[in-house]
């Protein structure tokens, strides 16, 4: 079993890429910060399904997002935020 | 905010009001949801993501155009013709029996 | 084909009591499910079966989670800690998804949506609701949750935090609602009664004991 690169409360940052295949990150999510709420199981990849290769090899988060860093002029409290699940490939620590 | 990837890649953009009036799922639609999973079951399409993928290579203009089974059946025909399920030339045959079938009215 | 296999296959394939749909796009899907079942890939009987399942989900088995966790503390803990295995105990099963489920709170309330295409938990909640699937529900909710919660007639002070979950990638969610006020010596049964699909997905916060 593959031991998790992030842990629970470590700030990362969702690369900002778009690879020519379907893959799962939302525009909106692409070059923010956030921090891992929770390390999820092994997942197959959403770039290699389509090649047939569902293998669960890759390790699923939750990363928990501002909202009011996310958003120009986000409409609401300061604590409120956004959860989203991220493969391991797609995050980089944050120093 | 990057740039959208494809028709369905939205958060976060604009939109109206949602409509909130509820809508029986039509008895064509459970047919489309059902052959989409027997395809999965029956291994004729190997992931779900397979799907994902063609909905997601629709034109804007047919992303927005169609309804939500619309899509899963054009993605679900897309996947068979590129796997060799079926071919481009008996799908297009097969419309035009259903749409003669329809335009001649129920059959006594 | 001969005529009288077209025929055959027809009768196989046509269901009159039925409205078709006559859109171009629709009949893309109607051709490909008669190409299909007359290729002997599945057949009518089969499709009925997985029809009958998908109609017999509903948010009852969703309500019927909630309403254990409401009554037993300890499967709450479970519910909470590790959704997929103490659905289970219940007799759900939602594999390979993680089961996830988020409980509203006097400071947060939880909402549920799949901006990239409209991921639902169908088997524990029955169908999505077609503003689910919708773009302007999809787009807009991540960006402007509270105005969109309002459409529904959610309103939130300013002490209660909103927090929004994109299901991007194999987690499935629900919400557990608070528990209404007066339903303190209400049976399980009962309590499942209250519970809406909406207050699962996040879009009612209230649940009424009337």
């Amino acid at each position: 079993m593959t031991a998790p690169l992030f842990s629970v409360g470590q700030s990362v940052r969702i690369v900002d890429r778009t690879p020519r295949v379907h893959h799962r990150v939302p525009a909106y999510a692409k070059g923010q910060v956030g921090v891992i709420e929770r390390v999820c199981r092994l997942h197959g990849e959403p770039e290699k399904f389509i090649r047939g290769d569902g293998k669960p090899t890759q390790r699923l988060y939750r990363v928990r997002i501002a909202q009011n860093g996310l958003w120009d002029n986000y409409a609401g409290s300061d604590g409120d935020d956004l959860d989203i699940e991220i493969f391991e490939h797609w995050l980089e620590p944050m120093e | 905010m990057s740039k959208s990837w494809g028709p369905h890649d939205i958060g976060g953009q604009e939109g109206g009001p949602i409509d909130l009036s509820e809508h029986d799922t039509a008895h064509w639609e459970w047919q489309i949801d059902a052959m989409v999973r027997l395809a999965l079951s029956k291994g004729l399409i190997s992931d779900f993501a397979e799907l994902r993928d063609g909905i997601e290579q629709l034109t804007q203009e047919d992303y927005d155009s169609c309804t939500y089974y619309e899509r899963w059946a054009k993605s679900l025909a897309f996947a068979l013709i590129s796997r060799g399920v079926i071919s481009e030339q008996q799908l297009a045959d097969q419309i035009d029996t259903v749409r003669a079938r329809q335009e001649a009215g129920s059959p006594t | 084909m001969t005529d009288h296999d077209k025929e055959h296959d027809h009768a196989r394939t046509f269901q009159p009591d039925h409205q078709e749909p006559t859109s171009d796009s629709a009949r893309v899907g109607l051709a490909l499910r008669e190409l299909l079942i007359e290729a002997g890939h599945y057949t009518a009987e089969e499709e009925q079966e997985v029809i009958a399942a998908m109609q017999g989900a509903s948010p009852e088995n969703g309500g019927r989670i909630v309403a254990r966790a409401w009554i037993d503390a300890a499967y709450k803990e479970r519910l909470l800690g590790d959704g997929a295995s103490a659905i289970r105990e219940l007799g759900f099963e939602l594999e390979p998804y993680e089961f996830t489920v988020m409980e509203n709170t006097d400071s947060v309330h939880n909402v549920i949506v799949c901006t990239l295409c409209s991921c639902y938990p169908r088997s524990l909640l029955g169908m999505s609701p077609a503003w689910y699937k919708s773009k302007d529900y999809r787009s807009r909710v991540v960006r402007e949750p509270r105005s969109v919660l309002a459409e529904f007639g959610v309103e939130l002070s300013d002490n209660i935090d909103v927090r929004v979950h994109d299901s991007t990638a194999e987690l499935r969610y629900m919400i557990l609602p608070q528990r209404p006020a007066g339903t303190d010596d209400w049976s399980e049964e009962q309590l499942a009664a209250l519970i809406t699909r909406d207050s699962l997905i996040g879009t009612q916060r209230v649940l009424r004991s009337e």
